[in-house]
């Protein structure tokens, strides 16, 4: 374990010597959010954590177009410029989608954070191995990319620490964690015309729910 | 100088008509997969404020995009050439379709009248039969006089029925890409 309070954003993939667990995390990071902050779960077991850890109204499960995630995220924040948007991605639905990670930075929402969870592994397709695995390294990838946020968290204590100077920053960010092969809790109901319309309304894209405005000194 | 005249002007072209049609509905966010064809649409579109534009690395990016953005409670357009569509499938049946989010697509045709690249000319034949597998409403529009009706009542009828749409843009109205000798 390191010092979270020194090595925020200094940590390295391998420097995590002890996998976190996505739930855990995803518990942790759901607990953080208090300002209506939109939640986009990549598919499988990051959507699926994240159904487990709460149904939110502002959360949207993807429930196919693998590696879609983030650009759902960025159209969400660019519609929405006055409110947080989290991503939450797998390592292989990223590397399925990485030209995505050279458009945030291009664009460079205010809004927008990402999280990618990546244990190396297609872990819902039977755990074959991914590139991170191997050679990559994703956080390396996005600050090539022009994300200069973007960093490994190497313990729990070190994730608060980024998520919450994420929260603060007008700029994108991005956090990275290795995780262990712990499968999801459970799994969303896969109704998609009900989770979209959900989420709208969750968002206050549609009915009557007024927009949540974060104070001005967050955005 | 965007004079009363030059506006004028530049609604008798394709281009012009479907800048217009995409204003008067509110489609603000553009993304786009850059093509030869759709180069003055695209410097109209760049040129105008109304609108929020930008390439994209694929089209299913832009697709995921301009999906995101409409949730969100923003109009969106996805510009690319035929070749670009075919990449699309999987997300138009797995997050457009499925959730039922009215993406709209603007797409080049390439392939046909003249086409001088064989591969262009075989993935145009799975264009439409894609479009028509999944019960998509598309429009190929090869006539000028047509194409304001034709393009505002295909963006009106993807958003009251909450249903992507495509507009397939012909060489007969573009001009189309033609090998220079």
């Amino acid at each position: 374990m390191t010092n979270s309070a020194n090595s925020a954003g200094r940590a390295t993939r391998e420097s995590n010597t002890r996998p976190l667990n996505r739930f855990e995390i995803t518990k942790r990071m759901v607990a953080k959010l208090t300002q209506g902050e939109a939640v986009i779960g990549g598919i499988g077991n990051t959507n699926f954590d994240l159904w487990c850890s709460g149904q939110r109204p502002e959360n949207f499960y993807m429930l196919g177009s693998m590696g879609l995630a983030i650009p759902i995220a960025l159209g969400v924040a660019l519609a929405q410029p006055s409110r947080k948007v989290i991503a939450l991605e797998g390592d292989g639905s990223l590397l399925m989608q990485l030209g995505c990670l050279s458009t945030v930075a291009i664009r460079a929402p205010r809004n927008l954070i990402i999280i990618v969870m990546d244990n190396g592994i297609y872990q819902i397709t039977g755990a074959q191995q991914t590139a991170t695995a191997a050679s990559v390294d994703l956080v390396a990838v996005a600050r090539a990319c022009g994300l200069a946020a973007s960093h490994w968290a190497a313990d729990e204590a070190d994730f608060d620490a980024l998520f919450d100077a994420a929260q603060e920053r007008a700029a994108p960010s991005l956090i990275a964690l290795r995780i262990d092969d712990q499968a999801a809790v459970g799994q969303t109901e896969r109704e998609p015309a009900r989770i979209r319309d959900q989420f709208m309304r969750g968002i206050g894209a549609k009915g009557n729910r007024p927009v949540t405005q974060s104070p001005s000194n967050k955005i | 100088m965007d004079t009363a005249v030059n506006a004028e002007a530049r609604v008798r072209t394709w281009h012009g008509v479907l800048h217009k049609v995409l204003v008067a509905n509110d489609i603000r966010l553009v993304t786009y997969v850059p093509d030869n064809v759709l180069k003055p649409l695209l410097a109209d579109i760049h040129g105008d404020p109304f609108f929020d534009a930008f390439c994209v690395t694929r089209e299913e990016e832009g697709l995921g995009i301009i999906s995101g953005a409409w949730m969100g409670g923003k109009r969106g357009v996805l510009l690319m050439q035929t070749s670009g569509f075919a990449t699309l499938p999987n997300v138009l049946a797995s997050l457009c379709t499925a959730f039922q989010i009215p993406a709209l697509m603007i797409v080049s045709e390439r392939g046909t009248l003249g086409e001088f690249n064989y591969g262009q000319a075989l993935v145009l034949k799975t264009m439409r039969p894609v479009l028509d597998s999944l019960a998509l409403e598309h429009h190929t529009c090869t006539r000028l006089d047509e194409l304001e009706f034709i393009a505002d009542r295909t963006i009106k009828q993807a958003v009251a029925t909450q249903a992507p749409a495509a507009l397939i843009l012909s060489p007969l109205l573009t001009g189309g890409k033609v090998l220079k000798p």
